[in-house]
């Protein structure tokens, strides 16, 4: 589904991916994780188009991404649900919803309002209410639906957890889980470590730009290195 | 008296309307004051007029002057800002060069006018005077109040009810999200930009027939009043800008009839101070409209 290679990524010389590899297979879930700093968002912004790459190669579904612009990189299927839960603040919930829907380009959506809804019954309760009003765990499931209605094929989420009181997290690792049984391929960043082992089929240790470890997401938790640096407890 | 003043206020207000909208449209989206608004207005003016001249029916020099006008207010953009933004500099950078914009567009219409005022040949709208009640009310005024009403009204849908509208928004409100959704900005940036100078030059052409004077200064005042008007209204918020629109034409109408009218711009820039003392955003403005770095 998605193949990095190499790939580099540098801002004003500072160099925040030094060529990493990654592959995230169809139908799985792939955590990456790492430290605040380690290039988590520099590799997802790469994928979408915010940021070019400096050498290496992105490649979905055997269709080369590399350097495309971001719109054009929601074409092929590939969305992204940016961290800090940036929903349209001075837009309606439905609105907010149905601007996903530019992300399609004419292809067949995957989820439609209803689908969403199904995920998210509280962003139907709200569909009227402007999106800025929404608490964090409302706007971080928001973000979510807008994406979904976008027809993804690869979802990319950066730090869904980020800022969020525990039993959110829980509703929003919970509405994951329904997505990864609907089938979504899913590459998931976090820095909170545990909850993406738990949440992932396989992992990347990722640390100042370098990939230090991958493997099997159960087998990375009970890896003692892992487990020390990530998880906190021995 | 006063209903006649009223009535010939609101038909000010909608001139006013179509040509601050504009300019509050493009404010909202780039938080990018475009200074080369008034020739935009002035050029919608003078195409019209040479259409007339030129032998050209009213109704298609109406058109033509829309189109020209949004294509002119596009060319503005991609030459006056798509680069600066590039570079991040774009608030300061972009009142400099659309200054700059507006200076090139005056100077070409002075030298195709050759420094005169132009004239619509008598009887280009019809005078026809209708009187109801004590009122009098031209034909000219009712298709201006019609015009401004009815293009108006097109915006509101276009902007609140259509997914032009909503990508529009979706980018005036987070520029990096909305791309990320799969909206190509700069394409937002053109469209914006058409329907801005499209309006500006609806109003030209109504301003230019209802004074019958047309000529390549005839931008600068409207700058001028636009620019109190989204501030008084709120930056970069419509319905503030429409607001704004009827009190300031209500207000500059009824001091012209009652007061000396030496007085008038004092008392409407006056009346803008006190207002921004109570409401230092604008009538209908968000605390951080004016904040380009708080949205990124």
């Amino acid at each position: 589904m998605l193949e990095l290679r190499d790939l580099k990524v540098a801002y004003s010389g500072i160099q925040a991916l030094r060529g990493v590899p990654l592959d995230v297979a169809k139908g799985e879930t792939v955590a990456l994780i790492g430290p605040n700093g380690a290039g988590k968002s520099s590799l997802l912004n790469a994928i979408s188009g915010i940021v070019q790459p400096e050498s290496g190669t992105v490649t979905v579904e055997g269709a080369d991404l590399t350097g495309a612009r971001p719109w054009d990189v929601t074409k092929a299927g590939v969305l992204q649900v940016p961290e800090g839960r940036k929903v349209f603040s001075e837009m309606t919930v439905l609105e907010n919803l149905l601007v996903g829907e530019t992300a399609l380009h004419g292809r067949a959506p995957t989820f439609d309002l209803d689908a969403v809804y199904e995920v998210f019954p509280i962003l139907d309760e709200r569909r009227d209410q402007r999106a800025g009003s929404l608490s964090g765990g409302q706007q971080q499931m928001l973000v979510i639906g807008r994406a979904l209605m976008g027809g993804p094929r690869l979802l990319l989420l950066d730090e869904p957890s980020l800022g969020l009181a525990p039993v959110i997290i829980a509703q929003v690792f919970e509405a994951l889980a329904s997505l990864q049984e609907r089938g979504l391929t899913i590459l998931l960043i976090e820095q909170n470590a545990h909850l993406a082992l738990q949440a992932s089929d396989r992992a990347y240790v990722i640390e100042q730009g370098h990939i230090v470890k991958s493997g099997v997401s159960a087998e990375l938790a009970d890896d003692p290195e892992v487990t020390a640096l990530y998880l906190g407890h021995a | 008296m006063l209903a006649q003043q009223l009535l010939n206020g609101l038909v000010v207000s909608g001139v006013y309307a179509l040509f601050s909208l504009g300019f509050t449209l493009v404010f909202g989206i780039q938080r990018i004051l475009n200074l080369a608004h008034g020739a935009v207005f002035m050029t919608g003016a003078m195409v019209a007029y040479y259409t007339v001249d030129g032998g050209g029916p009213l109704w298609l020099a109406f058109i033509l002057a829309i189109i020209v006008s949004g294509c002119l207010s596009v060319l503005v953009e991609i030459t006056c800002f798509r680069r600066l933004r590039k570079t991040g500099d774009e608030e300061f950078g972009g009142v400099v060069s659309s200054i700059g914009a507006g200076l090139v567009i005056t100077t070409i219409a002075q030298q195709i006018s050759s420094t005169q005022i132009l004239r619509f040949p008598f009887e280009t709208f019809p005078v026809v005077i209708f009187r109801f009640w004590d009122l009098r009310v031209s034909m000219l005024q009712l298709f201006m109040a019609g015009a401004a009403l009815v293009m108006v009204l097109i915006l509101g849908y276009l902007f609140y009810k259509t997914a032009f509208g909503r990508r529009v928004r979706a980018v005036t409100d987070n520029e990096r999200a909305a791309t990320l959704m799969g909206i190509n900005p700069n394409r937002i940036y053109m469209q914006t930009y058409f329907l801005a100078g499209a309006l500006a030059g609806a109003a030209g052409v109504l301003v230019g027939l209802a004074f019958n004077s047309i000529s390549f200064v005839m931008g600068e005042p409207y700058m001028m009043f636009g620019f109190a008007i989204i501030i008084l209204g709120g930056l970069g918020s419509i319905p503030g800008a429409l607001l704004a629109s009827v009190i300031f034409g209500m207000v500059q109408t009824l001091t012209i009839a009652y007061l000396p009218s030496g007085l008038t711009d004092t008392i409407i820039f006056a009346a803008l101070f006190l207002i921004l003392l109570v409401r230092p955003h604008g009538l209908l403005g968000q605390e951080d409209a004016g904040n380009l770095g708080g949205r990124r």
